[in-house]
């Protein structure tokens, strides 16, 4: 097992504040996920997920605990060790797409290849190859405010897998779009997921979001609450799963839905 | 908290986006103290009388041109300002949330402005000060004053008048302030943030064709210039700076679209690191400012020529003193052609004589004749290359007489002035001047073996060019033309004046000088007795040029650095405008992986190319410009040296490179975030 194992987390915590008034964002977390894994993260506004979600990405710095991507502790890294874990071994997909406004859509996906300095004639099958799985190679000469907020999202995604990074981390990536480009786009997930094997870790607190994911990681108040398994269930099945544990989180249920 | 410590803790705050508009401020305090404290200095100076008189008129130059300056200045002041407020909308509009009355926040504006102003104001002036001290050596040097006795020159009236200048300037930036909270509205404060973002797009192959199609007419606009200067037809000049300036906007229209196209068909190099976002960067920014990279081209322009050519002025003008002035004194009156035996008539000394000025104060002395031959005259010399010479000198004129001297006068005069001799054997001439343009035709005319004709005479050139020199004393490299004949071909009555190069007996500077103060006072009560003898001195053409170079120097090199402060600083101030929109960027860029080093690397370039383009172009421009400004020089006997060019090539490295490394660091605090 432990070869597969893509993250491992242990134990880790993050404060905020001084000693008066500490706040436990994060409060001793420990999980793992398998290579080809596809989990999604619950909770509450306020439960700590996007911390714990910032913390794998190092954007954050973890107060105490590890955390292990392919074997590596990278709560140990600084500087440009930091920015060159990030950019080979992780992906990224933002609520708010972080595309960058002043390039296509094409060059907006080169850019991830470029920074690794892969080779320029390489950069154009690799686009191709992928934009057409995604959907998205009508739009690839277009500027993001040319597109729509599902397109953008999807273009997003493939400037995350275009690296074919060990992890791939999306934080509320379906948030910002209609729930017919959600669906597009948890199903170009699904394709990359199941078809080119990426593993991929979300943090979400729309259940139907969640509910594409094989695996489901709960917190509350900055503790793990509870995990439940797709299995062979229906996609329906699991929906209902997690409502009934969303119920049992209790909180404001409104905001988990 | 009251408003006045608000003001100071916000100042506090935003001090890095503050940098700017304070290093322009103390920049302007800086220039605007040091040249009007060019008066108390020039007063300070041990100066002839004479140069008194160009001082008092350059000092008064320098205050008119510091009215134009101070417009300048306060334009740039009031852009600066809008630029900072822009920058804060959002704490603005946070305090208008949190109820504080426009009113309020336009008071703690103007706490804001009047400390900023207070702070520049003072720093500047101290600067200023210090500054004013290295000018003090250079306002010296360049009037030849004794710079033994060095005094630290404070001037309070410079002082007193950069406070009154800059106190009007932060009023009216304070009206600004005002009126404009007066009109913001509280969303586009909240909200001005999240402005479309929509781009204005332009289609690549339209650049591409403007951007030649620009080029070729800026190229013809150049070959047209060149050639006005030529025919010295002037009346076209404005159709052709007009033709220059509009290719220039569309050459900056075109530039970042030409780039892409050019960048993106090298997909080698355009998918290189981040150079794809580099130039995506540049070009929308570039697209969005294209009137403003215009204006800056040719105020740049206009910087460099000032620049240039008021070092090659006083340089060259301060080398002509050296070359040209080799006599003490040089004096000539016109003979009566009638013949008539007048008191006008009498030789020079012997009217100096007669009023107590002896021919035994004088060392060295040349007293000689020019004559002329009646019907000689450049036309009838020159024949049609005489329109050649009017090209470039407009006073030459078809019915002046060439000027005829003695060969054994002349060689008295060469060996005064320590010219080569010349020795003519029989029926032969030679010209001595030193005039280029019409030596250029007088040479042509030597090499074809042109012979004159002089009192029955028919002479043929000695040699086949000029003889480089003068036999008289000006200033400036302008004899037109001695023409050096045997002695016995010319008559005394073709005489038409008499001239006399001396240098006076006495040793010292001081005795020399009292010495010339006698024989001017008796020169000119001759004058007013109509005997009279005109006097050229060394020290008065000495005082004439050099007055006028200074002038000339100080005013080009007051309008040009302004100029130049103005263009950086707007180019800076724009690039740091969209600092927030920055900030996301970069930070999409550093969320992906990328390393600061790139970063850091991709906003240096993107800023550089912002600073080099405007320059590269006006650099172009400017070679044509110098060529225009150099026929101006050539009038005035100076040329354009490499010197010059150094010095305006060094001024604008210090401070347009000053504005591009603040910029780049501001810039890069601001995306660290």
């Amino acid at each position: 097992m432990e070869n597969t194992e893509i993250l491992k987390i242990e134990n880790i915590e993050k404060y905020y504040g001084s000693k008066s008034s500490l706040t436990k964002a994060l409060n001793g977390i420990s999980f793992s996920v398998e290579k080809g894994e596809y989990v999604a993260i619950m909770g509450a506004s306020g439960s700590g997920k996007t911390t714990l979600l910032n913390c794998i990405s190092t954007i954050d710095k973890v107060s105490s605990g590890h955390i292990y991507v392919g074997g590596k502790d990278i709560t140990k890294l600084k500087g440009n060790a930091l920015n060159k874990f990030r950019r080979e071994e992780l992906g990224f997909v933002f609520q708010d797409f972080n595309l960058l406004d002043t390039m296509t859509a094409y060059e907006n996906i080169a850019l991830a290849l470029s920074i690794q300095g892969v080779k320029p004639h390489l950069i154009e099958t690799k686009i191709n190859g992928i934009a057409k799985n995604l959907g998205i190679d009508e739009v690839l000469k277009k500027y993001p405010y040319q597109m729509s907020g599902g397109q953008k999202q999807r273009v997003a995604a493939a400037r995350a897998i275009i690296t074919e990074p060990k992890l791939i981390l999306a934080d509320e990536p379906t948030g910002a779009l209609d729930s017919k480009s959600a669906k597009m786009l948890l199903e170009s997930f699904k394709y990359l997921n199941e078809d080119i094997n990426a593993t991929i870790l979300m943090v979400t607190h729309d259940a139907f979001t969640a509910s594409y994911a094989k695996r489901v990681i709960f917190i509350k108040d900055g503790k793990l609450f509870n995990e439940i398994t797709k299995g062979d269930k229906s996609r329906k099945e699991f929906f209902d799963d997690i409502i009934s544990i969303v119920s049992l989180l209790g909180g404001d249920q409104s905001d988990a839905l | 908290m009251t408003l006045s410590k608000l003001a100071i803790k916000n100042i506090r705050k935003s001090i890095k986006d503050y940098s700017i508009y304070f290093f322009t401020l103390v920049i302007g305090v800086i220039i605007f103290y040091v040249f009007n404290a060019i008066e108390s200095q020039t007063i300070a100076l041990s100066v002839s009388r004479r140069s008194y008189e160009t001082i008092e008129l350059m000092n008064q130059f320098l205050s008119t041109v510091s009215i134009f300056v101070a417009i300048v200045l306060g334009g740039l002041i009031i852009y600066a300002s809008r630029f900072l407020i822009k920058r804060r909308n959002k704490e603005f509009g946070v305090y208008l949330t949190l109820g504080m009355s426009k009113r309020k926040m336009s008071v703690m504006l103007f706490f804001e402005t009047l400390l900023i102003g207070a702070i520049s104001l003072g720093i500047g002036l101290v600067l200023g000060v210090a500054v004013s001290q290295l000018m003090s050596v250079m306002v010296a040097n360049s009037f030849e004053a004794d710079m033994t006795r060095f005094t630290f020159v404070f001037s309070p009236k410079a002082a007193v008048k950069s406070c009154i200048y800059f106190g009007i300037m932060y009023v009216v930036v304070i009206i600004f302030n005002t009126i404009s909270v007066g009109k913001c509205k509280l969303i586009d404060l909240l909200h001005g943030d999240k402005k479309s973002e929509r781009m204005s797009l332009k289609n690549p192959v339209l650049c591409a064709v403007i951007f030649l199609i620009a080029a070729a007419i800026l190229g013809f606009a150049y070959y047209r210039m060149i050639h006005i200067l030529k025919m010295n037809n002037v009346n076209q000049v404005g159709f052709v700076l007009l033709m220059g300036a509009v290719s220039t906007f569309f050459i900056f229209w075109s530039l970042s679209g030409m780039m892409l196209t050019l960048f993106r068909g090298m997909k080698g190099v355009f998918f290189k690191k981040l150079n794809s976002f580099t130039l995506r960067q540049f070009s929308y920014k570039a697209n969005t400012m294209v009137v403003s990279m215009t204006v800056i081209c040719l105020m740049l322009l206009l910087t460099i020529v000032l620049l240039g050519t008021a070092f090659s002025l006083s340089r060259s003008l301060n080398g002509n003193i050296k070359n040209l002035l080799k006599t003490d004194v040089y004096l000539y009156k016109g003979i009566d052609v009638s013949g008539e035996a007048t008191e006008e008539n009498s030789e020079i000394l012997a009217d100096l004589a007669e009023n107590g000025f002896g021919k035994e104060n004088f060392s060295d002395i040349v007293d000689y004749y020019v004559y002329c031959e009646e019907g000689l005259t450049e036309k009838a010399y020159c024949g049609d290359y005489l329109e050649e010479i009017k090209k470039n000198y407009l006073f030459i004129r078809d019915e002046n007489l060439l000027m005829l001297i003695k060969e054994s006068d002349y060689n008295e005069i060469a060996k005064l002035l320590g010219q080569k001799e010349i020795d003519l054997e029989g029926e032969e001439y030679a010209i001595v001047g030193n005039f280029q343009p019409a030596i250029d035709v007088r040479n042509k005319l030597l090499s074809e073996k042109k012979s004159i004709i002089v009192n029955g005479h028919e002479l043929s050139p000695k040699y086949d060019k000029c003889i480089v020199g003068m036999v008289s004393m000006i200033g400036t490299p302008s004899e037109e033309g001695a023409y050096i004949v045997p002695d016995d071909v010319l008559g005394e009555d073709m005489r038409v004046y008499e001239r006399i190069l001396a240098n006076y007996r006495e040793a010292t500077d001081t005795e020399k000088a009292a010495m010339e103060e006698k024989l001017i006072t008796i020169l000119d009560a001759l004058w007013d007795r109509d005997a009279s003898i005109t006097y050229k001195t060394r020290e008065e053409i000495k005082d004439a040029s050099t007055g006028l170079a200074s002038m000339v120097t100080f005013i080009s090199m007051y309008v040009g650095i302004i100029f130049l402060i103005a263009s950086a600083a707007v180019l800076s101030l724009k690039e740091l405008s969209e600092s927030a929109d920055n900030i996301k960027r970069y930070n999409v860029l550093r969320r992906i992986g990328t390393d600061e080093k790139m970063i850091n690397g991709a906003l240096f370039k993107q800023i550089g190319m912002f600073f080099i383009f405007p320059m590269l172009l006006a650099c172009i421009h400017s070679v044509v410009g110098f060529k225009t400004a150099s026929v101006i020089l050539e009038s005035m006997g100076a040329k354009q040296t490499v010197y010059s060019l150094m010095s305006t090539a060094s001024v604008i490295l210090v401070v347009y490179g000053g504005y591009f490394v603040l910029t780049y660091f501001t810039s890069k605090r601001i995306i660290k975030g």
